[in-house]
């Protein structure tokens, strides 16, 4: 064997140890639970029978999977565009600060550090009605009307919405900070001297030039609220996603199907369906927002 | 050194061998008075029946039907189980569960070593199932303090729903703004509250909840006026609603709500808060119908068990709910004796009592699937509440869903 064939081999056997891994802890499983949607299985039970379509036909005729369903859909409409832009002005800000800079960022990103499930409770109770809740209380203070919030068929899903931004806003100013301070300093500098207002070179030449990590961020962020999870199960009574489902997501609603009437097959269909919404939107939001800018 | 060790090894394995002990497997959900107990019981019990070895493992109770969904099809599963009770048909139905043997658990064993709601609560298909070493019964509690700041005297808790309400109105506490921010009775139907809806409202009011074969809801035809008996609570009377405080149990422990009702579990939480003084009492009569709840964990035989581990299985089953069990359970853990025999020696107890008086005429809810049928429940009062729905709409409402999820048990099992 020649060394340049031993090199080869080093690399594969070195590869074959992670892709072993992958194969068995995220394909098989993936490839299983896409087999699983056309079963009648119940978690608890041996018998595992084809059942075709029948958990997809069963999805859409029940109710609370199409509430589910908007529900995640509201998600990512409210929360992926409130992320991306309060995230972005407050990095084009941070990115003027000079002093106590890391200060600033440590402070944005300490919510994302934080455990989720702790953040979730602490949220829980602010938003709680009076005489508990704080947000309420300083309602109260400026003489306004105490709000439901979490008990409310209209502000419990924003209000989750608002908690997941804040909780996402520290990764994403991170990375728009760095995207940002790898965009020459001389566009703008001859943009400034060209006469450009600092409003015309921020829309005209930071924007179109951060766009790879704009749209990086857009996908991820999607994928982020589409999987939203953690923040309801903890946020609801008893982990219900209620108000009456009114805030309940996709996931959510496959983990009570899977894990609470250990309904696998039906958990998988839903599974599916979410599989195919992520790659779908993903795939649109590559193909749309994916234009290279160049100067 | 190495020779000596390997002989020790092959010695104790051929002397295993000879032995010939059963080794028999014993689960549970983790907590830690229970485990300890059952600890103790075992050493006892082996002492008692040389030959048969229990193993006792123990998990978390969050990922308990996970565990053993993952654990018995694959044959390395216990022998014996600790279940809630509500989850018998699932487990029957999923072939996870032997019938106890009619030999050693005759209908008569039953009804002279269990309270009546037993028997019913742990059948399936005719036949017994498991049996329990403890149970649990809803009782009202009070915070005597508040009693006596509202002006009311702190020995006298309401013994009717009239009472009730009358107390709880007096003892609830609003801001200038109207909202509550002292609850005269807790209103948590996630918690308690579904059940006390579900088997005490609607049967005083003179309904009946399922047909007696558990197949049928009745009790929007029987009782349609129940719901509107525990929403009027929050919308009319307001002396609280879901959610105050977080929950009822927060609130209770926190001063921040007079009276809760809640379970026998509850004793153990509520005990150490020295700066609550708490009662506990019956649960209030209306139309002078008394009603309760209960409800328990109770151990069964899985079909790991044959042979002479059947055999063993099931004295080992006897011995942990027998009514020396059932005493050191009530001392050690403070759960409710499943015997009514060891429950007589109690009934004056100022905290067991009221449980265990609540417990004759006590019934267990024949839940296929409790987490959904306890939602059901909770969206009922969530349509009164926050909706704005008619409680006997919400009611009907919830006798649909309710009725469709037990359709869906049944279609599944036939």
């Amino acid at each position: 064997m020649k060394i340049s064939q031993k090199r080869i081999v080093t690399a594969y056997v070195f590869l074959a140890v992670p892709l072993v891994f992958y194969i068995v802890v995220r394909f098989y499983p993936m490839i299983y639970a896409f087999w699983l949607s056309f079963t009648n299985w119940k978690l608890v039970s041996p018998k595992q029978d084809f059942v075709g379509f029948s958990n997809f036909v069963k999805l859409f005729k029940d109710k609370v999977f199409m509430t589910s369903l908007w529900n995640t859909i509201k998600y990512v409409l409210f929360g992926v565009p409130l992320v991306i832009v309060i995230s972005l002005f407050l990095a084009a800000t941070l990115n003027r600060v000079k002093h106590l800079q890391w200060f600033y960022r440590l402070l944005y990103v300490m919510p994302y550090i934080t455990p989720l499930v702790a953040v979730s409770w602490v949220w829980r109770w602010i938003y709680q009605r009076p005489p508990a809740g704080i947000l309420n209380n300083l309602l109260m203070a400026f003489g306004l009307d105490a709000q439901p919030f979490l008990t409310s068929m209209n502000q419990s899903l924003p209000a989750i919405v608002v908690t997941t931004v804040w909780v996402n806003l520290g990764y994403c100013i991170i990375i728009f900070l760095a995207g940002l301070q790898t965009i020459p300093q001389e566009y703008i500098e001859a943009a400034k001297i060209d006469g450009a207002t600092s409003r015309q070179s921020f829309f005209k030449i930071t924007i179109p030039l951060l766009s790879p990590i704009t749209v990086f961020l857009v996908v991820t962020q999607s994928i982020t609220f589409l999987r939203i999870f953690t923040q309801v199960y903890n946020m609801t009574d008893q982990g219900s996603g209620g108000p009456l489902n009114a805030t309940k997501p996709l996931v959510l609603y496959i983990y009570q199907k899977a894990f609470r009437s250990f309904d696998m097959g039906l958990a998988s269909s839903a599974t599916v369906i979410l599989f195919l919404i992520i790659m779908g939107i993903t795939l649109v939001q590559l193909l749309v927002l994916n234009k290279r800018v160049q100067y | 050194m190495k020779k000596a060790l390997l002989l020790l090894l092959v010695v104790s394995v051929i002397f295993a061998g000879f032995a010939g002990a059963v080794k028999i497997t014993f689960w549970q959900y983790y907590y830690e008075t229970k485990v300890k107990l059952v600890d103790q019981l075992i050493e006892e019990f082996e002492k008692q029946n040389p030959g048969i070895e229990v193993e006792q493992v123990t998990f978390p109770y969050e990922n308990f039907n996970e565990k053993v969904a993952v654990s018995v099809p694959a044959g390395v599963g216990p022998d014996v189980l600790t279940l809630f009770y509500g989850w018998i048909p699932l487990y029957v139905t999923s072939g996870y569960l032997v019938p106890l043997p009619a030999a050693e658990f005759s209908a008569e064993y039953l009804s002279s070593e269990f309270f009546p709601f037993v028997s019913k609560g742990i059948e399936f298909d005719g036949a017994p199932y498991a049996l329990p070493t403890a149970v649990r019964a809803l009782a009202l509690f009070w915070n005597k303090d508040l009693f006596v700041e509202a002006g009311l005297d702190p020995e006298t808790p309401p013994t009717t729903f009239a009472e009730l309400v009358d107390y709880a109105k007096k003892l609830t506490k609003y801001d200038d703004k109207g909202n509550i921010i002292q609850e005269g009775l807790t209103m948590q139907p996630s918690g308690q509250g579904h059940q006390w809806i579900r088997e005490v409202l609607v049967r005083q009011v003179g309904g009946t909840p399922y047909t007696a074969d558990n197949r049928t809801v009745l009790y929007h035809l029987t009782a349609p006026e129940a719901l509107k008996v525990y929403t009027d609570l929050i919308t009319k009377d307001k002396v609280g609603y879901p959610g105050f405080l977080n929950d009822d149990v927060t609130a209770f422990r926190s001063l921040k709500a007079a009276m809760t009702i809640d379970g026998s579990f509850r004793l153990g939480t509520f005990r150490p808060l020295t700066n609550l003084k708490w009662g506990v009492t019956e649960l209030p009569s209306m139309n002078g119908v008394k009603s309760n709840f209960a409800s328990f964990w109770a151990h069964a035989i899985t079909t790991n068990a044959t042979g002479e581990k059947l055999d063993a299985s099931i004295k080992f089953l006897k011995f942990i709910t027998s009514e020396y069990a059932q005493k050191l359970w009530l001392e050690q853990v403070g759960e409710l004796p499943a015997n009514p025999n060891v429950a007589a020696a109690y009934y004056d107890h100022p905290e067991y009592g009221p449980f265990l008086k609540g417990l004759e005429y006590a019934h267990a809810t024949f839940f296929v699937d409790e987490t959904g049928q306890r939602q059901v429940m909770m969206d009922a009062v969530d349509k009164v509440w926050i909706q704005g729905m008619d409680p006997v709409k919400a009611f009907k409402e919830a006798a649909e869903e309710d009725q469709a999820i037990i359709d869906e048990f049944w279609s599944r099992v036939e």
